[in-house]
């Protein structure tokens, strides 16, 4: 069996799961990745918060849409650590 | 020398407020909630003047190259000394070398780290407040960076480790939903039905409110203002009116309403309908976003009670500590 772990949001503002509207997205659901890598952004009062993997996995699913509204604890991704 | 090893989301320099300067278009700025950052300062022995660092939902990781008497108040980021918890609203003795870190606030949204004899950066117009949208006072006006160093005043040895404020005194930052305030001076602009549907909504605020202004949004603002003829000097929005000076906590409707905070542009021309009473200024500090607030009509009167209380709390806590 493989475990998985949840990414879940630290502070309320809006999801982004891109750098800049203009570039590609941080990663998408099949992507490696390691653990600290960014895999998305809150931002809150004009101010961006990297969102990180824990561990070292692959990308299952994101749960909240790009630029969606969340609040703390909200469950934003899951991840199968490797 | 207190060396800033992680910044946090937005952590500044702040003290009373940067005063006698309005009137040149210069606001305030400060401590977005005086009665945390006062009492914090209260707690390790300072004057209420004395800088302390305001954090914002993720606060910092911070390594003292000197001892020191530090104190948290305001939200509960869980502070760490060492990696091992320390008490919020109380006096605590950190050594050099010590690392203190913060977490996430789960309720609230502001911490506030007061440190014996104060922050001790310059002073810029007899204050020591950062205001970033020109870069003034603080560390460089700006947010703090990773390596920054901060120098810290010398104490007047009044702190005492261990003193702890009362928890009747403590705010609960779960239950701050409705905001007090006078209406005026602009709200001569709503219709009867426009006033009773501005102080019935639960506005919601947004992601964008800071600590120049809090955004709300909530329902369509120009339906809840009389008909008129665009008077010389006002623009056409019917919100609009001719130029005159914003009070600080003066909710100006501008698109949706936006709450003047500390950083706040000082006068222009939207209509401002009411003002935020300065103790609630305090609880909206700590309100986060998207929860959502309702206002209170209060008369000057009220207001000036609730001051006048808060004062004499504050007098009642500074007292405690000077024993």
């Amino acid at each position: 069996m493989t475990e998985r772990t949840t990414v879940t949001a630290p502070m309320p503002g809006v999801f982004y799961r891109r750098p800049d509207p203009d570039e590609p997205t941080f990663v998408e659901p099949g992507d490696a990745v390691e653990s600290g890598e960014v895999i998305g952004l809150i931002g809150v009062m004009k101010n961006f918060h990297d969102i990180t993997a824990d561990e070292d996995g692959e990308v299952v699913e994101f749960f909240v849409e790009n630029e969606q509204e969340v609040d703390a604890g909200d469950e934003l991704a899951e991840l199968e650590v490797s | 020398m207190i060396e800033v090893l992680e910044p946090g989301l937005s952590t500044t320099v702040q003290d009373t407020g940067r005063y006698g300067h309005y009137h040149i278009g210069m606001p305030p700025s400060g401590a977005m909630d005086q009665y945390a950052h006062t009492v914090a300062n209260y707690v390790v022995g300072n004057d209420e003047d004395a800088a302390t660092l305001e954090m914002t939902y993720a606060g910092p990781d911070l390594k003292f190259q000197e001892d020191a008497v530090v104190a948290a108040t305001g939200a509960d980021m869980e502070p760490k000394r060492n990696g091992e918890p320390i008490p919020m609203w109380t006096a605590v003795q950190v050594e050099a070398g010590d690392v203190l870190s913060f977490e996430f606030a789960t309720e609230g949204v502001r911490s506030y780290l007061s440190v014996a004899g104060g922050i001790d950066v310059p002073e810029v117009m007899e204050s020591r407040s950062t205001y970033t949208l020109i870069g003034i006072g603080g560390h460089e006006g700006r947010d703090l960076e990773e390596g920054d160093e901060l120098p810290v005043g010398s104490a007047n040895g009044n702190a005492t480790v261990g003193a702890a404020v009362d928890d009747g005194h403590v705010p609960d930052y779960a239950n701050n939903d409705t905001i007090s305030v006078v209406m005026g001076l602009c709200d001569y602009r709503l219709t009867d039905e426009g006033r009773e549907e501005f102080l019935g909504t639960q506005w919601k605020i947004s992601d964008e409110a800071d600590r120049v202004g809090c955004r709300l949004t909530g329902p369509d603002i120009e339906g809840m203002f009389e008909e008129r003829e665009q008077p010389f000097g006002a623009g056409p929005d019917p919100t609009n009116v001719v130029d005159l000076g914003y009070p600080v906590g003066s909710i100006q409707m501008a698109g949706q309403p936006i709450i003047l905070m500390r950083d706040a542009v000082t006068g222009g021309g939207y209509a401002t309908v009411g003002t935020v009473t300065s103790i609630d200024r305090d609880m909206l500090a700590q309100a986060r976003t998207h929860n959502e607030i309702t206002f209170e009509a209060v008369d000057v009167e009220e207001a000036l009670e609730a001051r006048a209380s808060q004062d004499e709390q504050l007098e009642l806590i500074r007292a405690t500590f000077l024993e």
